[in-house]
């Protein structure tokens, strides 16, 4: 039923069918502390251990903002080329919840830190670019635990007052890829701006996700549907594919979409009905009179515009201009932080085009297989470099550097360690070349009438003898050398 | 009766000074009262005990450069008291112990004071009669089954009982300044931000602001300076610098421009109170200041505003006592919602319930903008016109409250009547500036009045001075028969 084009459409019984997404994600704030509280924020503590009077909503207990997570906002607000509002408001989001101490979420309603910004998705034909509709700041709640005990539930309120963004994109997203594309650049600009540490088994970044569809061509917006709290990409991508299939099976047998609210179940693989709009909460925003509007200095916001670090988009350029990469490569290396710093640590002191290809060949399918990062990578950025600048310096050979590189990769041990100890440095020597290349010449006289006849292609044939005879450690430039001028 | 007892704050704060008495024989004649408190019902918790051995404490070690040294005060039970049982009037805290301090009391304690009990009040401050409190009705001294005014009718009535030297109240639409003046005391409500509201039980939140209650403005003035503070916990705190009322107090008025707004005027005021009026008037211009006639043209929209703000607040604030964290829980209910509503619908009383009715109606989606928002606009009018006002005028007089104490019950079932006795204090509260109620005078039934001075935002001091060079002249007498210990 899907079809894999340029377009991503659902080709229906009857009709092709587009399918819009709209993303609400929610970035946990880096942060030691709280949004209005100093608790600490470190996840995987013992349960209701980093929890003050205000996190627990005690009698007469009030907020009190934390600096540090409206410049954060500010931060990513910039990183996503977007207006920051020198005004803006916190409100009360009101509804009754065991995990919801104050009985209200505050959050930003009317008057958010952050207006309307923009993306880039660097997608395989090409890039396109996404709106943001806003950015506001709110508290995380805490945590229901239901299966603990038969018939009571628990509650954790660790997570109670940590501080979240909550980051609205406009409906522009049309395909689980393109999900997938935006998801893994805003947290890579996150994560270059240090505003979120993107850990998504963490739940430090989730998403409702919402799905409507149309016929190719339309442009009226269709019913939406909310898939609620999406921790994964490749679930965003399972609930679209579910979701955008159902809408269509429903429109196309004449029935219309409600708007409601859904939920993935991950192990059945279906969205689920949660709560329709009749059924929606009315949470009864109000600006929280506890707190003072915000109101930012403009001074602050320009400090923080000034202070802001080398972003993906601009990496990618100077990547393409310095190390003359190509814009596929370019974006590959900067699609993450961890990535273009290892690559940039790299280069300091080896061959650029030799690395990129070490890294973006080798070191990424080692990653791959053993699945890990490249901060885990037991092959460090030093060591890489000396692994490719003892190719480039004739020490081995670019095929025993592979044979290095599986060594590397399983000890983590240093290069020129395990060439020494190997004794895998090439033979260099002219005169002990030559005599190799003598004895193979001699043994193999009526080729090498053949050769010097007209047959060039035997020239290859005397190389790899040269090289079976010296074990693959004669160096191959010089055994050519040598070879051609015995062989005149 | 302790002759001790009936001294004011400053005189006994001096005798202590000058080391004429001891804490502990002080607090001894004021738990000595307080054990015949039976009838007037003005506390829920009583700290006797603790009281007499932090009492003992400060005469081993005495701290006097401090504004209240060694003195033994009872407080409203909406400010949280660090390991004493704070309750705010209804059954949902009726167990509920903090294990932290407000700033108020703090700073209260700082300054040498020390905790000599909870004092009644309406649940959760909603009430002008102190007839929604969940621990009974409390009594005015005045007279039996009077009511001492309300939310801070077991401060009004115990520091008019003589129970306590002096206490603290707060006042969201008059609960300091009402029960003041049904009970012949003097309240004030400070510029809103300049008193903490950290530990304080909330009501509404734009609208609540502790202050003093005492016998005499000259304590009034000595509480207060004991009370400011700037505080960091509390976002809405006003970050100046301390200020010396107690030393700066003066009844030298002369040349000040004090506005008399036309529109406090109202309907079936009667008589007597408007006989006050004019003796206030005639006293400030006694004492050389200049009358001149104002007007607050928006005053009438201020009681329904009051009615959707403070209601609207306080539904959202009221939502953390659900049964889950700490205070009463229900032991009905078969699942979360239910036990929610058996939790809420046990522990609040009818007044509470009806204001988060009233709350979660005016911000429900729909009525918002209607409602809410209105009156948000209205508050700025209301603002607008005091600011307008003090540009021609230093402060300004108006009664306290149209009426003096009714009876036990006379209002409990039209709220509406009820809520009609906060006409004169509530557009203070929504403008967030000081008042301050001073007994004026009595009515035919020997009740207490009250007149209201109201002052720019942060002009304390001023309004401090006028009060007590009215007080002055007035020379207010109560007429107690201390019914209440036969």
């Amino acid at each position: 039923m899907i079809e894999k084009s340029e377009k991503y459409l659902i080709n229906g019984a009857k009709d092709k069918w587009e399918v819009v997404i709209g993303l609400e994600v929610h970035a946990q704030v880096t942060s030691n502390s709280k949004l209005f509280s100093g608790s600490s924020t470190t996840f995987g503590a013992e349960p209701n251990t980093q929890v003050s009077l205000v996190d627990c909503a005690f009698p007469g207990m009030l907020p009190v903002i934390n600096e540090y997570c409206v410049q954060q906002a500010v931060k990513t607000g910039l990183g996503l080329n977007a207006k920051i509002n020198a005004y803006s408001v916190f409100d009360r989001k009101n509804y009754f919840y065991a995990d919801l101490p104050q009985g209200y979420q505050i959050s930003q309603y009317k008057n958010p830190i952050v207006g309307e910004g923009e993306i880039t998705l660097d997608l395989p034909n090409g890039s396109k670019k996404v709106g943001i509709e806003r950015l506001h700041l709110e508290q995380d709640a805490g945590k229901s635990i239901h299966d603990i005990d038969l018939s009571n539930t628990f509650v954790d309120l660790n997570r109670s007052g940590v501080a979240l963004m909550e980051i609205v994109s406009k409906p522009d997203l049309r395909s689980p890829d393109e999900v997938s594309a935006y998801i893994k650049k805003l947290r890579s600009i996150m994560k270059y701006l240090g505003t979120c540490d993107g850990n998504m088994q963490e739940g430090s970044l989730r998403a409702d996700v919402n799905v409507s569809v149309r016929k190719e061509g339309d442009t009226k917006l269709g019913t939406r549907c909310e898939i609620k709290n999406v921790n994964s990409i490749k679930f965003m991508q399972m609930a679209i594919i579910y979701e955008s299939k159902r809408q269509v099976e429903l429109l196309e047998s004449g029935k219309s979409i409600d708007q409601e609210t859904r939920l993935f179940d991950t192990k059945k693989n279906e969205t689920r009905s949660m709560r329709s709009k009749e059924d929606a909460h009315d949470y009864r925003y109000f600006p929280d009179p506890d707190l003072l509007p915000l109101n930012l200095d403009k001074k602050l916001i320009e400090k923080i515009r000034k202070d802001l670090p080398e972003l993906p988009d601009e990496k990618k350029e100077r990547f393409i201009k310095e190390h003359s990469l190509t814009p596929y490569e370019a974006n590959v290396l900067v699609s993450e932080k961890e990535i273009s710093n290892y690559f940039e640590e790299v280069i300091k002191s080896s061959d650029k085009k030799l690395a990129k290809n070490w890294i973006m060949g080798d070191l990424f399918a080692s990653l791959n297989e053993k699945n890990i990062s490249i901060l885990e990578s037991p092959i460090k950025a030093k060591k890489m470099a000396e692994l490719i600048d003892s190719i480039s310096s004739g020490v081995i050979s670019g095929r025993t550097a592979k044979e290095v590189f599986e060594i590397m990769k399983e000890t983590g041990e240093d290069p020129k360690q395990i060439i020494e100890n190997k004794g895998l440095q090439q033979k260099s020597d002219p005169k002990e070349l030559e005599k190799i290349i003598d004895k193979i010449l001699s043994d193999n006289k009526d080729k090498a009438e053949q050769y010097k006849s007209g047959k060039d292609k035997l020239f290859g044939f005397f190389v790899g003898q040269v090289m079976k005879e010296s074990g693959g450690k004669a160096n191959p430039q010089l055994v050519n050398e040598i070879l051609k001028k015995k062989l005149k | 009766m302790s002759e001790l007892t009936k001294k004011s704050l400053t005189e006994i704060a001096n005798l202590i000074k000058k080391k004429e008495i001891k804490s502990e024989e002080l607090t001894q004649s004021f738990i000595k009262n307080i054990e015949k408190d039976k009838k007037l019902n003005s506390f829920v918790t009583k700290c006797s005990e603790s009281a007499l051995k932090k009492a003992k404490d400060f005469d081993k070690k005495p701290k006097l450069n401090t504004l209240l040294p060694g003195i033994p005060i009872a407080v409203k039970d909406l400010f949280c008291t660090s390991g004493v049982k704070t309750t705010a009037g209804s059954k949902m805290l009726e167990n509920f112990i903090p294990n932290y301090e407000s700033t108020i009391t703090n700073n209260l304690w700082n300054e040498g004071a020390f905790l000599l009990g909870k004092l009644n009040c309406d649940e959760y401050a909603m009430g002008s009669s102190n007839e929604t409190s969940y621990f009974g009705n409390v009594m005015n001294p005045i007279a039996e089954n009077t009511v001492p005014g309300g939310s801070s009718g077991g401060s009004s009535s115990a520091l008019a009982a003589d129970l306590t030297p002096a206490t603290i109240g707060t006042d969201t639409g008059g609960s300091i300044r009402q029960p003041a003046s049904f009970t012949g005391t003097v309240g004030l409500k400070p510029t809103y931000g300049l008193c903490s509201r950290w530990g304080i039980v909330a009501f509404a939140s734009s609208l609540d602001q502790a202050g003093p209650m005492t016998r005499s403005v000259e304590d009034c003035a000595l509480m207060l300076e004991a009370m400011a503070s700037f505080d960091e916990r509390d976002s809405t705190s006003i970050n100046k610098k301390k200020e010396n009322y107690s030393k700066n107090l003066t009844n030298k008025i002369k040349g000040l421009k004090i506005g008399i707004p036309k529109e406090y005027r109202v309907d079936g005021m009667s008589k007597e109170i408007d006989k006050l009026w004019e003796n206030g008037k005639k006293i400030l211009k006694d004492s050389g200041a200049e009358i001149v006639d104002i007007s607050l043209p928006n005053t009438k929209y201020a009681l329904p505003a009051y009615y959707i703000v403070a209601p609207a607040e306080a539904s959202s604030n009221l939502a953390r006592y659900d049964g889950v964290k700490y205070g009463f829980r229900s032991s009905k209910g078969n699942n979360l919602i239910e036990m929610y509503e058996n939790t809420r619908s046990e522990g609040f009383g009818d007044e509470v319930k009806r204001r988060i009715l009233i709350g979660t109606y005016v911000l429900s989606s729909g009525y918002y903008d209607a409602y809410y928002l209105k009156a948000q606009k209205v508050r700025q009018l209301i603002k607008n016109d005091f600011d307008q006002a003090f540009k021609k005028v230093d402060t300004i007089l108006t009664p306290s409250t149209p009426s003096s104490a009714f009876k036990i019950g006379e209002k409990k079932d039209d709220p509406i009547s009820m809520y009609l006795n906060d006409i004169f204090t509530v557009p203070v509260n929504l403008a967030g500036i000081p008042a301050i109620s001073i007994p004026a005078g009595h009515d035919n039934n020997k009740f207490p009045l009250g007149l209201q001075l109201i002052g720019k935002p942060l002009d304390e001091q001023k309004l401090l001075n006028i009060a007590f060079a009215v007080e002055k002249k007035i020379n207010f007498k109560q007429m107690l028969n201390r019914w209440w210990e036969k």
